[in-house]
Protein backbone atom coordinates (compact mmCIF):
# COMPACT_ATOMS: atom_id res chain seq x y z
CA UNK A 1 0.00 0.00 0.00
CA UNK A 2 1.42 3.40 -0.92
CA UNK A 3 2.01 5.87 1.88
CA UNK A 4 -0.54 8.33 0.50
CA UNK A 5 -3.48 5.98 0.84
CA UNK A 6 -5.75 5.56 3.80
CA UNK A 7 -6.17 1.90 2.91
CA UNK A 8 -9.33 0.11 3.93
CA UNK A 9 -11.85 2.37 5.66
CA UNK A 10 -14.82 1.44 7.73
CA UNK A 11 -18.37 2.76 7.59
CA UNK A 12 -19.97 3.61 10.91
CA UNK A 13 -23.53 4.37 11.78
CA UNK A 14 -25.22 6.91 14.00
CA UNK A 15 -28.81 6.36 15.09
CA UNK A 16 -30.85 9.38 16.05
CA UNK A 17 -33.76 8.05 18.07
CA UNK A 18 -35.84 11.20 18.55
CA UNK A 19 -38.13 12.65 15.97
CA UNK A 20 -36.51 15.07 13.57
CA UNK A 21 -38.61 17.83 12.09
CA UNK A 22 -37.91 19.01 8.57
CA UNK A 23 -38.30 22.40 6.97
CA UNK A 24 -41.14 21.06 4.83
CA UNK A 25 -43.18 20.59 8.02
CA UNK A 26 -42.87 16.80 7.85
CA UNK A 27 -41.17 14.78 10.55
CA UNK A 28 -38.88 11.77 10.49
CA UNK A 29 -39.32 9.39 13.42
CA UNK A 30 -35.60 9.27 14.03
CA UNK A 31 -33.00 8.48 11.42
CA UNK A 32 -29.83 6.58 10.70
CA UNK A 33 -26.79 8.36 9.34
CA UNK A 34 -23.79 6.46 8.02
CA UNK A 35 -20.39 8.09 8.08
CA UNK A 36 -16.68 7.48 7.79
CA UNK A 37 -13.79 9.13 9.59
CA UNK A 38 -10.14 9.47 8.63
CA UNK A 39 -7.18 10.61 10.72
CA UNK A 40 -7.14 11.09 14.46
CA UNK A 41 -9.07 13.50 16.61
CA UNK A 42 -6.51 15.37 18.69
CA UNK A 43 -6.75 15.85 22.43
CA UNK A 44 -8.08 19.39 22.17
CA UNK A 45 -10.71 18.08 19.71
CA UNK A 46 -10.09 21.10 17.53
CA UNK A 47 -8.97 19.45 14.31
CA UNK A 48 -12.24 18.00 13.00
CA UNK A 49 -13.25 18.73 9.42
CA UNK A 50 -16.61 17.84 7.93
CA UNK A 51 -16.57 17.13 4.20
CA UNK A 52 -20.03 17.44 2.66
CA UNK A 53 -20.91 15.51 -0.46
CA UNK A 54 -22.57 16.75 -3.63
CA UNK A 55 -25.52 15.40 -5.58
CA UNK A 56 -24.31 11.88 -6.25
CA UNK A 57 -21.65 11.57 -3.57
CA UNK A 58 -21.79 9.85 -0.22
CA UNK A 59 -19.95 9.22 3.04
CA UNK A 60 -17.16 7.26 1.32
CA UNK A 61 -14.92 10.27 0.75
CA UNK A 62 -11.51 8.61 0.80
CA UNK A 63 -9.69 5.32 1.22
CA UNK A 64 -10.85 1.92 0.01
CA UNK A 65 -14.29 0.54 0.76
CA UNK A 66 -14.94 -3.13 1.53
CA UNK A 67 -15.50 -3.74 -2.17
CA UNK A 68 -12.20 -2.01 -3.00
CA UNK A 69 -13.69 1.22 -4.37
CA UNK A 70 -11.81 4.47 -3.88
CA UNK A 71 -13.66 7.32 -2.17
CA UNK A 72 -14.95 10.15 -4.38
CA UNK A 73 -12.31 12.59 -3.10
CA UNK A 74 -9.52 10.11 -2.46
CA UNK A 75 -7.15 12.20 -4.59
CA UNK A 76 -7.44 15.04 -2.13
CA UNK A 77 -8.09 13.43 1.24
CA UNK A 78 -5.42 11.32 2.88
CA UNK A 79 -1.94 11.45 4.39
CA UNK A 80 -0.02 14.47 3.00
CA UNK A 81 -2.84 15.35 0.61
CA UNK A 82 -4.71 18.68 0.42
CA UNK A 83 -6.86 17.52 3.34
CA UNK A 84 -4.07 15.96 5.32
CA UNK A 85 -5.25 13.14 7.54
CA UNK A 86 -1.97 13.36 9.46
CA UNK A 87 -3.23 16.70 10.77
CA UNK A 88 -6.99 16.56 10.66
CA UNK A 89 -9.78 14.31 11.79
CA UNK A 90 -11.99 14.16 8.75
CA UNK A 91 -15.64 13.15 8.73
CA UNK A 92 -17.79 12.32 5.72
CA UNK A 93 -21.45 11.41 6.07
CA UNK A 94 -24.23 10.29 3.76
CA UNK A 95 -26.96 12.89 3.84
CA UNK A 96 -30.58 12.16 4.72
CA UNK A 97 -32.48 11.11 1.64
CA UNK A 98 -29.36 9.40 0.30
CA UNK A 99 -29.15 5.87 -1.01
CA UNK A 100 -25.92 4.64 0.55
CA UNK A 101 -27.00 3.71 4.04
CA UNK A 102 -28.50 6.79 5.67
CA UNK A 103 -32.25 7.06 6.06
CA UNK A 104 -33.71 7.74 2.64
CA UNK A 105 -36.26 6.59 0.09
CA UNK A 106 -35.01 2.99 0.31
CA UNK A 107 -35.50 2.87 4.10
CA UNK A 108 -38.54 1.38 5.73
CA UNK A 109 -41.16 3.87 6.82
CA UNK A 110 -41.98 2.87 10.42
CA UNK A 111 -45.55 4.04 9.91
CA UNK A 112 -46.45 1.40 7.35
CA UNK A 113 -43.42 -0.91 7.29
CA UNK A 114 -42.93 -0.26 3.60
CA UNK A 115 -40.05 1.42 1.81
CA UNK A 116 -40.61 5.17 1.55
CA UNK A 117 -39.94 5.38 -2.17
CA UNK A 118 -41.46 8.54 -3.56
CA UNK A 119 -43.16 9.29 -0.24
CA UNK A 120 -39.85 10.12 1.43
CA UNK A 121 -40.24 13.68 2.70
CA UNK A 122 -38.43 16.51 0.93
CA UNK A 123 -35.30 17.62 2.74
CA UNK A 124 -33.30 20.83 2.48
CA UNK A 125 -29.68 21.88 2.95
CA UNK A 126 -30.78 23.37 6.28
CA UNK A 127 -32.21 20.00 7.35
CA UNK A 128 -28.95 18.31 6.42
CA UNK A 129 -26.88 20.79 8.38
CA UNK A 130 -29.12 20.24 11.40
CA UNK A 131 -28.68 16.48 11.11
CA UNK A 132 -24.91 16.87 10.65
CA UNK A 133 -24.88 18.87 13.85
CA UNK A 134 -26.45 15.91 15.65
CA UNK A 135 -23.61 13.78 14.25
CA UNK A 136 -21.13 16.37 15.56
CA UNK A 137 -22.63 16.02 19.06
CA UNK A 138 -22.62 12.24 18.74
CA UNK A 139 -18.90 12.34 17.90
CA UNK A 140 -18.24 14.56 20.93
CA UNK A 141 -16.85 17.43 18.86
CA UNK A 142 -17.08 20.90 20.44
CA UNK A 143 -17.12 22.43 16.95
CA UNK A 144 -15.85 21.83 13.42
CA UNK A 145 -12.47 23.31 12.66
CA UNK A 146 -13.74 23.45 9.10
CA UNK A 147 -16.71 22.48 7.00
CA UNK A 148 -15.90 21.93 3.34
CA UNK A 149 -17.64 20.93 0.16
CA UNK A 150 -17.93 21.30 -3.59
CA UNK A 151 -21.10 22.03 -5.53
CA UNK A 152 -24.08 21.00 -3.36
CA UNK A 153 -21.47 20.18 -0.70
CA UNK A 154 -20.28 23.80 -0.77
CA UNK A 155 -23.83 24.92 -0.16
CA UNK A 156 -23.86 22.87 3.04
CA UNK A 157 -20.62 24.48 4.16
CA UNK A 158 -22.14 27.90 3.52
CA UNK A 159 -25.33 26.96 5.38
CA UNK A 160 -23.23 25.75 8.30
CA UNK A 161 -21.56 29.14 8.63
CA UNK A 162 -24.95 30.85 8.64
CA UNK A 163 -26.92 28.47 10.87
CA UNK A 164 -24.23 27.58 13.40
CA UNK A 165 -21.71 30.44 13.42
CA UNK A 166 -20.29 29.36 16.78
CA UNK A 167 -19.71 25.80 15.67
CA UNK A 168 -17.51 26.26 12.64
CA UNK A 169 -14.19 28.12 12.40
CA UNK A 170 -13.55 27.92 8.67
CA UNK A 171 -15.50 27.06 5.57
CA UNK A 172 -14.31 26.18 2.09
CA UNK A 173 -17.04 26.60 -0.49
CA UNK A 174 -16.01 25.18 -3.86
CA UNK A 175 -17.74 25.49 -7.25
CA UNK A 176 -21.00 26.44 -5.59
CA UNK A 177 -23.51 29.28 -5.62
CA UNK A 178 -25.72 31.13 -3.16
CA UNK A 179 -28.71 29.87 -5.14
CA UNK A 180 -29.42 28.19 -8.43
CA UNK A 181 -30.05 30.15 -11.60
CA UNK A 182 -33.11 29.51 -13.78
CA UNK A 183 -30.88 27.65 -16.25
CA UNK A 184 -29.55 25.47 -13.49
CA UNK A 185 -33.03 24.64 -12.18
CA UNK A 186 -34.05 23.92 -15.77
CA UNK A 187 -31.38 21.22 -16.09
CA UNK A 188 -32.61 19.67 -12.86
CA UNK A 189 -36.19 19.74 -14.11
CA UNK A 190 -35.27 17.85 -17.27
CA UNK A 191 -33.43 15.30 -15.14
CA UNK A 192 -36.52 14.86 -12.98
CA UNK A 193 -38.84 14.58 -15.96
CA UNK A 194 -36.60 11.88 -17.41
CA UNK A 195 -37.10 9.85 -14.24
CA UNK A 196 -40.78 10.65 -13.73
CA UNK A 197 -41.59 9.80 -17.35
CA UNK A 198 -39.97 6.38 -17.08
CA UNK A 199 -42.81 3.80 -17.14
CA UNK A 200 -41.06 1.95 -14.32
CA UNK A 201 -41.25 4.93 -12.02
CA UNK A 202 -43.33 3.85 -9.01
CA UNK A 203 -43.62 0.32 -10.37
CA UNK A 204 -43.68 -2.35 -7.66
CA UNK A 205 -40.98 -4.58 -9.04
CA UNK A 206 -39.00 -2.57 -11.58
CA UNK A 207 -36.70 0.41 -11.29
CA UNK A 208 -36.80 3.51 -13.54
CA UNK A 209 -33.26 2.86 -14.72
CA UNK A 210 -33.72 4.32 -18.18
CA UNK A 211 -34.97 7.59 -16.73
CA UNK A 212 -32.24 7.75 -14.11
CA UNK A 213 -29.63 6.97 -16.76
CA UNK A 214 -30.94 9.77 -18.96
CA UNK A 215 -30.90 12.18 -16.03
CA UNK A 216 -27.28 11.26 -15.39
CA UNK A 217 -26.31 11.62 -19.04
CA UNK A 218 -27.71 15.14 -19.06
CA UNK A 219 -26.08 15.99 -15.74
CA UNK A 220 -22.77 14.60 -16.90
CA UNK A 221 -22.65 16.90 -19.92
CA UNK A 222 -23.17 19.90 -17.66
CA UNK A 223 -20.27 18.84 -15.44
CA UNK A 224 -17.84 18.82 -18.36
CA UNK A 225 -16.66 21.72 -20.45
CA UNK A 226 -17.00 21.97 -24.22
CA UNK A 227 -13.21 21.88 -24.51
CA UNK A 228 -12.86 18.87 -22.24
CA UNK A 229 -15.41 16.92 -24.31
CA UNK A 230 -13.73 17.94 -27.57
CA UNK A 231 -10.39 16.86 -26.17
CA UNK A 232 -11.69 13.56 -24.87
CA UNK A 233 -13.98 12.47 -27.72
CA UNK A 234 -13.84 14.91 -30.58
CA UNK A 235 -15.96 13.36 -33.33
CA UNK A 236 -14.30 9.98 -32.96
CA UNK A 237 -16.42 7.11 -34.20
CA UNK A 238 -16.79 3.73 -32.53
CA UNK A 239 -16.33 1.84 -35.79
CA UNK A 240 -14.53 4.50 -37.76
CA UNK A 241 -17.46 5.33 -40.04
CA UNK A 242 -21.13 6.25 -39.91
CA UNK A 243 -23.62 3.48 -40.50
CA UNK A 244 -26.76 5.57 -40.78
CA UNK A 245 -28.50 4.22 -37.70
CA UNK A 246 -29.47 5.20 -34.17
CA UNK A 247 -27.00 2.79 -32.66
CA UNK A 248 -24.01 4.08 -30.82
CA UNK A 249 -21.77 5.64 -33.45
CA UNK A 250 -19.83 8.47 -31.86
CA UNK A 251 -17.52 7.79 -28.94
CA UNK A 252 -19.27 10.44 -26.91
CA UNK A 253 -22.56 8.56 -27.27
CA UNK A 254 -20.95 5.39 -26.09
CA UNK A 255 -19.41 7.16 -23.12
CA UNK A 256 -22.65 8.82 -22.09
CA UNK A 257 -24.66 5.63 -22.37
CA UNK A 258 -22.09 3.83 -20.27
CA UNK A 259 -22.15 6.60 -17.66
CA UNK A 260 -25.94 6.58 -17.57
CA UNK A 261 -26.20 2.85 -17.29
CA UNK A 262 -23.56 2.34 -14.63
CA UNK A 263 -24.99 5.21 -12.60
CA UNK A 264 -28.50 3.77 -12.76
CA UNK A 265 -27.15 0.53 -11.32
CA UNK A 266 -25.62 2.17 -8.28
CA UNK A 267 -27.91 5.09 -7.52
CA UNK A 268 -31.54 5.42 -6.51
CA UNK A 269 -33.95 7.39 -8.68
CA UNK A 270 -35.91 8.74 -5.72
CA UNK A 271 -32.71 10.00 -4.14
CA UNK A 272 -31.77 11.66 -7.41
CA UNK A 273 -35.13 13.42 -7.59
CA UNK A 274 -34.77 14.51 -4.00
CA UNK A 275 -31.19 15.79 -4.40
CA UNK A 276 -32.10 17.92 -7.40
CA UNK A 277 -34.90 19.49 -5.37
CA UNK A 278 -32.52 20.17 -2.49
CA UNK A 279 -30.37 22.08 -4.97
CA UNK A 280 -33.30 24.01 -6.41
CA UNK A 281 -34.65 25.03 -3.01
CA UNK A 282 -31.33 26.23 -1.69
CA UNK A 283 -31.51 29.96 -1.09
CA UNK A 284 -30.24 30.97 2.36
CA UNK A 285 -30.91 34.66 1.62
CA UNK A 286 -34.62 33.85 1.59
CA UNK A 287 -34.62 34.44 5.34
CA UNK A 288 -33.54 38.05 4.71
CA UNK A 289 -35.74 39.04 1.78
CA UNK A 290 -33.11 37.92 -0.68
CA UNK A 291 -30.38 40.07 0.85
CA UNK A 292 -27.40 37.73 0.97
CA UNK A 293 -25.07 40.20 2.67
CA UNK A 294 -27.56 40.60 5.53
CA UNK A 295 -27.90 36.83 5.73
CA UNK A 296 -24.14 36.54 6.14
CA UNK A 297 -23.94 39.13 8.94
CA UNK A 298 -23.93 36.43 11.61
CA UNK A 299 -21.11 34.45 10.00
CA UNK A 300 -17.88 34.24 11.99
CA UNK A 301 -16.08 31.55 10.00
CA UNK A 302 -13.10 32.47 7.87
CA UNK A 303 -14.16 31.72 4.35
CA UNK A 304 -12.38 30.47 1.25
CA UNK A 305 -14.33 30.40 -2.00
CA UNK A 306 -12.96 28.56 -5.00
CA UNK A 307 -14.33 28.46 -8.55
CA UNK A 308 -13.06 26.97 -11.81
CA UNK A 309 -12.73 28.96 -15.01
CA UNK A 310 -14.45 26.46 -17.33
CA UNK A 311 -17.27 25.53 -14.94
CA UNK A 312 -20.52 26.65 -16.52
CA UNK A 313 -22.92 24.68 -14.31
CA UNK A 314 -21.71 26.68 -11.27
CA UNK A 315 -19.78 29.40 -13.00
CA UNK A 316 -17.11 31.56 -11.33
CA UNK A 317 -19.58 34.45 -11.54
CA UNK A 318 -21.82 32.71 -9.00
CA UNK A 319 -18.87 32.39 -6.62
CA UNK A 320 -18.01 36.05 -7.19
CA UNK A 321 -21.55 37.01 -6.21
CA UNK A 322 -21.03 35.06 -3.04
CA UNK A 323 -17.65 36.72 -2.46
CA UNK A 324 -19.22 40.15 -2.96
CA UNK A 325 -21.89 39.43 -0.39
CA UNK A 326 -19.22 38.36 2.09
CA UNK A 327 -17.30 41.58 1.39
CA UNK A 328 -20.44 43.68 1.78
CA UNK A 329 -21.12 41.93 5.08
CA UNK A 330 -17.54 42.84 6.07
CA UNK A 331 -16.54 39.23 6.54
CA UNK A 332 -13.18 37.56 6.30
CA UNK A 333 -13.26 36.07 2.81
CA UNK A 334 -10.80 34.98 0.14
CA UNK A 335 -11.72 34.00 -3.37
CA UNK A 336 -9.74 32.12 -5.98
CA UNK A 337 -10.70 31.38 -9.57
CA UNK A 338 -8.60 28.48 -10.77
CA UNK A 339 -7.85 27.95 -14.45
CA UNK A 340 -9.04 24.52 -15.39
CA UNK A 341 -10.33 22.91 -18.58
CA UNK A 342 -12.39 20.34 -16.65
CA UNK A 343 -15.65 22.22 -16.11
CA UNK A 344 -17.63 21.63 -12.93
CA UNK A 345 -15.89 18.28 -12.38
CA UNK A 346 -12.66 20.21 -11.73
CA UNK A 347 -13.60 20.41 -8.07
CA UNK A 348 -13.01 16.67 -7.78
CA UNK A 349 -9.53 16.78 -9.29
CA UNK A 350 -6.38 17.82 -7.50
CA UNK A 351 -4.13 20.49 -9.00
CA UNK A 352 -1.21 22.39 -7.59
CA UNK A 353 -3.00 25.72 -7.13
CA UNK A 354 -6.16 24.08 -5.83
CA UNK A 355 -4.44 21.79 -3.34
CA UNK A 356 -2.06 24.37 -1.99
CA UNK A 357 -4.80 26.99 -1.57
CA UNK A 358 -6.81 24.56 0.55
CA UNK A 359 -3.78 23.34 2.44
CA UNK A 360 -2.60 26.87 3.25
CA UNK A 361 -6.03 28.15 4.16
CA UNK A 362 -6.62 25.26 6.56
CA UNK A 363 -3.13 25.44 7.95
CA UNK A 364 -3.15 29.11 8.87
CA UNK A 365 -4.14 29.11 12.49
CA UNK A 366 -4.76 32.25 14.46
CA UNK B 1 7.24 52.33 2.57
CA UNK B 2 4.99 50.09 4.69
CA UNK B 3 5.73 52.21 7.75
CA UNK B 4 5.02 55.38 5.86
CA UNK B 5 1.67 54.06 4.65
CA UNK B 6 0.98 52.80 8.17
CA UNK B 7 1.16 56.40 9.41
CA UNK B 8 -1.77 57.26 7.20
CA UNK B 9 -3.92 54.33 8.28
CA UNK B 10 -6.24 54.52 11.25
CA UNK B 11 -6.12 51.73 13.81
CA UNK B 12 -8.91 49.16 13.52
CA UNK B 13 -9.90 50.46 10.11
CA UNK B 14 -11.02 48.47 7.13
CA UNK B 15 -8.43 48.58 4.38
CA UNK B 16 -8.60 47.51 0.75
CA UNK B 17 -5.27 47.03 -1.03
CA UNK B 18 -5.66 47.06 -4.81
CA UNK B 19 -2.93 44.97 -6.35
CA UNK B 20 -1.83 43.66 -2.97
CA UNK B 21 0.96 41.44 -4.31
CA UNK B 22 2.19 38.93 -1.75
CA UNK B 23 0.18 40.62 0.99
CA UNK B 24 3.15 42.03 2.95
CA UNK B 25 1.66 45.51 3.30
CA UNK B 26 -1.67 44.17 4.58
CA UNK B 27 0.11 41.77 6.91
CA UNK B 28 2.13 44.72 8.22
CA UNK B 29 -0.96 46.87 8.69
CA UNK B 30 -2.80 44.03 10.37
CA UNK B 31 0.05 43.58 12.81
CA UNK B 32 0.79 47.26 13.46
CA UNK B 33 -2.49 49.07 12.87
CA UNK B 34 -4.86 46.20 13.72
CA UNK B 35 -6.72 46.79 10.48
CA UNK B 36 -9.17 44.44 8.84
CA UNK B 37 -7.56 44.04 5.45
CA UNK B 38 -8.65 42.77 2.08
CA UNK B 39 -6.42 42.50 -0.96
CA UNK B 40 -7.10 42.26 -4.68
CA UNK B 41 -4.64 40.28 -6.77
CA UNK B 42 -4.66 38.22 -9.95
CA UNK B 43 -1.32 36.46 -9.72
CA UNK B 44 -2.07 33.06 -8.19
CA UNK B 45 1.40 32.62 -6.75
CA UNK B 46 1.01 35.93 -4.95
CA UNK B 47 -2.49 34.95 -3.80
CA UNK B 48 -0.94 31.83 -2.35
CA UNK B 49 1.55 33.99 -0.42
CA UNK B 50 -1.31 36.13 0.88
CA UNK B 51 -3.05 33.02 2.21
CA UNK B 52 0.22 31.99 3.85
CA UNK B 53 0.31 35.34 5.62
CA UNK B 54 -3.32 34.95 6.62
CA UNK B 55 -4.22 37.94 4.46
CA UNK B 56 -7.71 37.79 2.91
CA UNK B 57 -7.48 38.14 -0.83
CA UNK B 58 -9.87 38.26 -3.77
CA UNK B 59 -8.85 37.02 -7.21
CA UNK B 60 -10.01 40.05 -9.18
CA UNK B 61 -8.64 42.19 -11.99
CA UNK B 62 -8.86 45.91 -11.18
CA UNK B 63 -9.12 46.68 -14.89
CA UNK B 64 -12.39 44.77 -15.13
CA UNK B 65 -13.95 47.16 -12.66
CA UNK B 66 -14.57 47.64 -8.96
CA UNK B 67 -18.33 48.05 -9.07
CA UNK B 68 -18.74 45.13 -6.67
CA UNK B 69 -17.47 47.33 -3.84
CA UNK B 70 -19.96 49.53 -2.00
CA UNK B 71 -19.61 53.33 -1.67
CA UNK B 72 -17.41 54.44 1.22
CA UNK B 73 -17.22 50.86 2.50
CA UNK B 74 -13.52 50.98 3.36
CA UNK B 75 -11.72 53.40 5.64
CA UNK B 76 -8.80 53.38 3.26
CA UNK B 77 -8.11 52.09 -0.21
CA UNK B 78 -4.47 51.62 -1.10
CA UNK B 79 -3.00 51.52 -4.56
CA UNK B 80 0.73 51.17 -4.36
CA UNK B 81 2.61 51.87 -7.59
CA UNK B 82 0.10 50.23 -9.83
CA UNK B 83 -2.17 52.99 -11.13
CA UNK B 84 0.25 53.48 -14.03
CA UNK B 85 -0.26 49.86 -15.05
CA UNK B 86 -4.04 50.16 -15.37
CA UNK B 87 -5.90 50.52 -18.63
CA UNK B 88 -8.03 53.37 -17.29
CA UNK B 89 -6.30 55.13 -14.39
CA UNK B 90 -8.91 57.90 -14.34
CA UNK B 91 -11.76 55.41 -13.87
CA UNK B 92 -9.77 53.61 -11.21
CA UNK B 93 -9.18 56.87 -9.34
CA UNK B 94 -12.88 57.70 -9.37
CA UNK B 95 -13.70 54.22 -8.13
CA UNK B 96 -11.02 54.33 -5.42
CA UNK B 97 -12.36 57.55 -3.90
CA UNK B 98 -15.92 56.25 -4.18
CA UNK B 99 -15.07 53.05 -2.27
CA UNK B 100 -12.64 54.49 0.26
CA UNK B 101 -13.19 57.26 2.75
CA UNK B 102 -9.57 57.98 2.00
CA UNK B 103 -7.17 56.63 -0.57
CA UNK B 104 -3.45 56.18 -0.50
CA UNK B 105 -1.89 56.13 -3.92
CA UNK B 106 1.76 55.99 -4.80
CA UNK B 107 3.21 56.62 -8.25
CA UNK B 108 6.62 56.30 -9.85
CA UNK B 109 7.55 59.77 -11.14
CA UNK B 110 8.26 59.67 -14.85
CA UNK B 111 9.51 63.26 -14.78
CA UNK B 112 12.35 62.41 -12.42
CA UNK B 113 15.64 63.89 -13.63
CA UNK B 114 17.16 60.49 -14.36
CA UNK B 115 14.27 59.66 -16.65
CA UNK B 116 14.54 63.02 -18.32
CA UNK B 117 18.27 62.60 -18.93
CA UNK B 118 17.85 59.13 -20.37
CA UNK B 119 15.30 60.39 -22.81
CA UNK B 120 17.09 63.59 -23.75
CA UNK B 121 20.66 62.35 -23.95
CA UNK B 122 20.27 58.62 -24.29
CA UNK B 123 17.35 58.96 -26.65
CA UNK B 124 15.77 55.84 -25.17
CA UNK B 125 12.76 55.18 -23.01
CA UNK B 126 13.91 55.48 -19.38
CA UNK B 127 14.66 52.40 -17.35
CA UNK B 128 15.22 52.84 -13.61
CA UNK B 129 14.87 51.03 -10.31
CA UNK B 130 11.33 52.31 -9.97
CA UNK B 131 10.62 51.51 -13.62
CA UNK B 132 12.77 48.51 -14.44
CA UNK B 133 11.10 47.33 -17.67
CA UNK B 134 11.94 47.78 -21.33
CA UNK B 135 9.38 49.84 -23.25
CA UNK B 136 7.94 46.84 -25.09
CA UNK B 137 7.44 44.59 -22.08
CA UNK B 138 6.51 47.14 -19.46
CA UNK B 139 3.23 46.73 -17.59
CA UNK B 140 3.44 50.49 -17.00
CA UNK B 141 1.33 51.73 -19.87
CA UNK B 142 0.19 55.00 -18.28
CA UNK B 143 3.23 56.61 -16.78
CA UNK B 144 2.89 60.09 -15.38
CA UNK B 145 4.66 62.79 -13.45
CA UNK B 146 3.64 64.37 -10.15
CA UNK B 147 2.13 67.25 -12.08
CA UNK B 148 0.18 64.88 -14.29
CA UNK B 149 -1.19 62.92 -11.37
CA UNK B 150 -2.15 66.04 -9.48
CA UNK B 151 -4.02 67.29 -12.53
CA UNK B 152 -5.79 63.94 -12.76
CA UNK B 153 -6.91 64.40 -9.15
CA UNK B 154 -8.21 67.89 -9.87
CA UNK B 155 -10.04 66.77 -13.00
CA UNK B 156 -11.58 63.69 -11.44
CA UNK B 157 -12.88 64.95 -8.13
CA UNK B 158 -10.08 63.97 -5.76
CA UNK B 159 -8.72 66.31 -3.11
CA UNK B 160 -5.08 65.80 -2.20
CA UNK B 161 -4.72 65.75 1.60
CA UNK B 162 -1.07 64.88 1.80
CA UNK B 163 1.97 64.23 -0.37
CA UNK B 164 5.24 62.50 0.49
CA UNK B 165 8.29 62.69 -1.76
CA UNK B 166 10.34 59.53 -1.73
CA UNK B 167 13.29 57.78 -3.27
CA UNK B 168 12.61 54.55 -5.11
CA UNK B 169 13.33 52.55 -1.96
CA UNK B 170 10.57 54.40 -0.14
CA UNK B 171 12.75 56.74 1.97
CA UNK B 172 11.54 60.27 2.64
CA UNK B 173 13.95 62.79 1.09
CA UNK B 174 13.47 66.39 2.18
CA UNK B 175 15.76 67.82 -0.53
CA UNK B 176 13.16 66.75 -3.10
CA UNK B 177 10.94 69.58 -1.91
CA UNK B 178 13.20 71.96 -3.82
CA UNK B 179 11.90 70.66 -7.12
CA UNK B 180 9.44 67.83 -6.49
CA UNK B 181 8.56 67.04 -10.08
CA UNK B 182 12.23 66.85 -11.02
CA UNK B 183 13.73 65.12 -7.99
CA UNK B 184 11.10 62.76 -6.65
CA UNK B 185 11.33 59.11 -7.59
CA UNK B 186 8.15 57.90 -5.94
CA UNK B 187 5.33 60.10 -4.65
CA UNK B 188 2.85 58.95 -2.06
CA UNK B 189 -0.49 60.73 -2.00
CA UNK B 190 -3.36 60.67 0.44
CA UNK B 191 -6.52 61.74 -1.34
CA UNK B 192 -10.26 61.72 -0.81
CA UNK B 193 -13.36 62.50 -2.79
CA UNK B 194 -14.09 66.22 -3.07
CA UNK B 195 -17.15 67.13 -1.06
Amino acid sequence: MSNDSLGRVETKSFMHKDSFSLKSGKTLQGFEMVYQTYGELNEAKDNAILICHALSGNHHVAGLSEDNKKGWWDDMVGPNKAFDTNKYFIVGCNNLGGCHGSTGPNSINPENNMAYGSSFPMVTVGDWVKSQDLLRTHLGLPYWYAVVGGSLGGMQALQWSIDFPDLVKKIVVIAAAAKLSAQNIAFNEIARQAILADPNYNSEDKLPKTGLGLARMLGHITYLSDDAMREKFGRDMKKGEVNFSYDVEFEVESYLRYQGESFSNRFDAHTYLLMTKVLDYFDPAESHEGDLAKTLKSVTAKTLLIAFSSDWRFSPERSRELANAFIEAEKDVSFLEIDSPHGHDAFLMPSETYDSAIETFLDKNE
Amino acid sequence: MNKLIGKFINTNGRVLDLGCGDGSLLAFLKENNQVKGLGLEIDHQKIQKCLQKDVSVIDQDIDSGLSNFQDQSFDAVIMSQSIQALRKPEVALEEIIRIGKEAIISIPNFANWRCRLQLIFGGTMPVSSALPHDWYSTPNIHLCSLKDFEKLCVDHGADILDRQLLSFDGEEQSFMKVAPNLLTEIALYRVKARN
